[in-house]
């Protein structure tokens, strides 16, 4: 069980970073039109902020509801590279392990995932499902304390929620910057991102922006010699 | 107005189970295959930082002159801090920035 709370540890700066955006998603829910346990029951089926909140706005535009399930399916797509590679992190678990888990993977499960691989392998169950419930439970309970309060949240700008995701977000890409080609690939992808911003729009700009960088880590030439890893590298990285 | 409705209901549950597909999907794929050739490796290696970034980047770009001098500061002060200090930091200059009488 102790892997279990220091999964749950390791979740902390992702609830903190999340949380406004729960209660965010279900005061958007709200005022779309849905009810407190309509918009309660989204966060815990499908568990994705950015598509949950694509959702709410279509939603208010009475559109068709497979049209919402196809959006949603749209921005969620990238999940299915968070998949492909997260199989050999995970290669240990059981099947009902990996269905399970698989449920409750979301941007920063899978980069911190990740990253615990590198440092700490083989990831355990329990880490991982320490960390993931500790999200999951949140983040219902912080769209559920945002849609029952409605509109009580005002400006999310008034104070600063909306630098959280992003700085988190690059924080995590910040810690995996001794890994083999990092710079050329997150050049890459910031360059193919707004590229894509600018031809396509959201959220179209997350699949070229990871298209450009993923084929660049495919084309870089592989590393000779795998360095040991020094461990003053990683002291800055406990969470 | 009911807690819940029978068609909204059903688009929510929907939306869960596509998202499910997805999460599950390049498991499903990737399970066909026994050897994993180098460069798809290599591929998969990329894609944390490479989707990360392909957010990030956007952002950086659309959400205002504060957002643009927030995240550009976090990238440089990234090399040094990690985890909630980062967080604490762009918070904390994105308030000032703002809210600050310059």
């Amino acid at each position: 069980m102790s892997e279990f709370w220091r999964g749950a540890r390791h979740s902390v700066p992702i609830v903190l970073s999340t949380a406004p955006f729960g209660a965010l998603f279900g005061a958007i829910a709200v005022d779309n039109g849905l009810t407190v346990g309509e918009a309660t029951l989204m966060s815990m089926s499908v568990f994705a902020g950015a598509s949950q909140i694509v959702g709410m706005d279509l939603f208010g535009k009475h559109v068709p509801g497979w049209l919402i399930v196809l959006s949603i399916f749209a921005v969620n797509f990238r999940h299915v590279l968070y998949s492909a590679a997260l199989v050999r992190y995970v290669s240990h678990f059981s099947a009902l392990q990996r269905y399970v888990s698989f449920f409750f993977m979301t941007d920063p499960q899978f980069a911190e995932t990740a990253r615990e691989s590198r440092s700490n392998p083989p990831v355990s169950f329990w880490w991982y499902m320490g960390m993931a419930l500790t999200i999951y439970i949140l983040w219902a309970l912080f769209s559920f304390v945002g849609a029952y309060l409605g509109g009580l949240i005002g400006d999310p700008k008034a104070i600063a929620l909306d630098v959280l995701l992003p700085v988190y977000f690059l924080g995590l890409v910040m810690g995996f910057r001794k890994q083999h080609g990092w710079l050329p690939i997150v050049i890459a992808s910031a360059v193919g991102s707004m590229v894509g911003m600018y031809l396509f729009g959201s959220p179209w700009h997350v699949t070229s922006g990871a298209l450009v960088g993923v084929v660049v880590g495919a084309l870089l030439p592989p590393k000779n010699h795998v360095k040991p890893v020094d461990p003053a590298d990683l002291a800055g990285e406990e969470v | 107005m009911e807690l819940f409705r029978t068609d909204i209901i059903l688009i929510i549950l929907a939306a869960g189970v596509a998202t499910y597909l997805t999460r599950i999907g390049g498991y499903l794929v990737l399970a066909r295959f026994k050897n994993i050739p180098p460069r798809v490796e290599a591929a998969l290696d990329a894609v944390p930082a490479a989707v990360l970034t392909s957010i990030v980047a956007p952002a950086a770009m659309t959400g205002g002159w504060e957002v643009s001098v927030v995240i550009l500061a976090a990238f440089v002060l990234g090399f040094k801090l990690s985890g909630l200090r980062l967080l604490f930091f762009g918070w904390a200059l994105a308030m000032v920035l703002r809210h600050a009488p310059f």
